[in-house]
């Protein structure tokens, strides 16, 4: 295992008077595949977003490669390599396939190349999702697996060194499935650690080397997927006493 | 090579327009001209705020008054100083407003901002209404200079200085437009969270927009107090002018630095014209009618027309 590279410590999150998140701690390690699960309304998308920037969170720290980010905006986090994708598929509509993916190269990953150079690369993000057909096609009329398929390659091309993928197969079919987990799966191939939110069962566990449970704000258990299938209150947390 | 094609398209323009001041010789061209291009500034200037960055704003009028009475300040401080000082101090403090107002208001969203903006106008022109130095609310006289070196009037003189405002804020615009800060304000126009998360610094890309979107407002304003020789503050700050200033890329099309120009050639000559052959009073419902058509029949404007048609045309190709 190579050595940490993020480490969310005693992280609390409050909505009001509402704790969405009590002092969870949470490591990884590079080149890592944690999968995040929970019942509705653990927690799981907060965390994302306080260790993404979308959310500042009042207590606890997040640090990533040995540096402290609590309280960086987005797009700074952004820079030092850590990137999302959303759970609802957020292309720029007014731009083309292959133009969603230059804003991240160029501010993320602060390529300053050729245009001619940067679409080179971008082609080659597209034909690891299977969209490199299509790249001047407008992203607004994307079907549903398409839009993941952009998501997740815009997400590749900031170049990240964490990527957080928030739901990226929810309502997809069986065999869309499968595609999005090969792509994610490459993607951890070429060195990128992923935090995997997922609800399919089946994915989360081909996917994860290590799965962290999430229950009401609390983490209850982080293991091998072996070990949480087995866990007593993982099964508590999800079909009641 | 398309570059060159642009610098050149700028100086054939500006060359045109001094061998203008020579041939014409009915001063009524110059006036027709100096308003379109004033509209084609201020349309150019809330372009880059709302179309390019997506922050409708309603105060573009309050901008435009600031930089006239920027003009007036100047004039009554120092005694009448040449109009060019007023061209340069307007912009910058007009877009100090715009960096000050967006640090304010820019947290705000959609509906929320415009009538943020809209309040600011009111705010401003209810400062300069009660500020006499610079005429209150009775206004003040503008004498302008009955001789100008290089040019048989007055006017021809403005029409000038429009005409280069004019295309340095073409320039501006483009250069927003087509640079790594353009694709940044399109990607805050179609998902300001999504950009932020992609390494788009979005607070500090919406503060250059209003900024310069302010400092181009005042730059079109600080002439026109010679131009109308008489300032007071409702005509200054009429909803009007902002009404103006977001229908010409409206009509234009907002996506591209080409839809203003495209849109003020269309909206001023029209308004021109029929004041001209019918009557002035019709001029706000020409604006009415023609926005009303174009977002309706063609909601991304002209060259947002053009452009599908190109695009229809080479697929088929």
């Amino acid at each position: 295992m190579s050595e940490e590279i993020l480490s969310v410590k005693d992280l609390t999150k409050r909505f009001g008077g509402f704790t969405a998140l009590d002092a969870v701690n949470v490591s990884l390690s590079g080149r890592e595949r944690l999968g995040l699960i929970g019942p509705n309304g653990s927690g799981k998308t907060t965390l994302i977003n306080c260790i993404s920037g979308a959310l500042v969170n009042e207590q606890g720290s997040v640090s990533f490669k040995g540096q402290e980010v609590t309280g960086l905006k987005a797009s700074k986090r952004a820079r030092l390599g850590i990137i999302r994708s959303f759970q609802i598929p957020r292309p720029f509509r007014s731009m083309s396939i292959i133009e969603n993916l230059l804003v991240p190269m160029e501010y993320a990953a602060s390529e300053r190349k050729e245009h001619g150079q940067l679409r080179d690369q971008a082609m080659e993000f597209l034909e690891l999702v299977g969209l490199n057909d299509r790249a001047d096609e407008n992203s607004s009329n994307l079907t549903q697996i398409d839009l993941r398929r952009l998501e997740l390659a815009r997400a590749l091309s900031a170049k990240p060194s964490l990527l957080l993928s928030d739901e990226s197969m929810a309502g997809l079919s069986s065999s869309e499935v499968d595609e999005i987990l090969d792509i994610l799966l490459a993607l951890n191939e070429r060195g990128v650690a992923v935090i995997m939110i997922e609800h399919i069962m089946r994915a989360v566990m081909k996917f994860s080397e290590r799965i962290v449970v999430l229950d009401a704000g609390k983490k209850i258990a982080d293991g091998s997927p072996d070990e949480i299938v087995n866990n007593p209150d993982v099964e508590r947390a999800y079909l009641g006493e | 090579m398309k570059l060159n094609r642009f610098w050149v398209g700028i100086v054939v323009v500006l060359l045109a327009g001094l061998a203008f001041t020579k041939i014409a010789d009915n001063e009524f061209y110059f006036y027709a001209i100096y308003a379109v291009l004033q509209l084609m500034v201020m349309g150019i200037a809330w372009n880059i705020l709302g179309g390019f960055t997506g922050y409708v704003n309603f105060g573009a009028g309050g901008f435009f008054a600031a930089g006239a009475y920027t003009t007036v300040f100047l004039h009554k401080a120092l005694d009448g100083p040449p109009l060019l000082v007023a061209v340069v101090v307007a912009p910058i403090v007009c877009g100090l407003i715009g960096l000050g107002i967006g640090y304010l208001t820019l947290r705000l969203k959609g509906v929320y901002f415009a009538i943020a903006t809209l309040a600011v106008a009111i705010i401003l022109e209810t400062l300069v209404i009660n500020w006499e130095y610079v005429g209150g609310a009775g206004g003040y006289y503008f004498l302008i200079p009955e001789k100008i070196p290089f040019f048989d009037s007055y006017i021809e003189w403005l029409f000038t200085v429009i005409l280069v405002i004019t295309l340095f804020a073409i320039v501006v615009s483009r250069y927003l437009n087509s640079s790594r800060i353009g694709q940044g304000l399109a990607a805050i126009r179609d998902d300001e969270l999504a950009a932020e998360c992609m390494g788009v610094p979005t607070l500090k890309l919406k503060l250059i927009s209003t900024t310069v979107m302010g400092a181009l407002m005042g730059m079109a304003g600080a002439p026109f107090p010679y131009f109308i020789t008489f300032v007071e503050p409702v005509s200054t700050f009429s909803l009007l002018i902002a009404v103006n200033a977001i229908a010409v890329p409206m009509i234009g099309g907002t996506m591209t630095w080409l839809g203003p120009v495209v849109g003020a050639i269309v909206l001023g000559s029209i308004q021109e014209i029929v004041t001209v052959s019918i009557s002035s009073e019709l001029n706000m419902l020409i604006v009415g009618v023609v926005l009303v058509g174009f977002i309706t029949l063609a909601p991304q404007g002209i060259t947002g027309v053009y452009r599908d048609f190109r695009d229809k045309r080479r697929r088929r190709k």
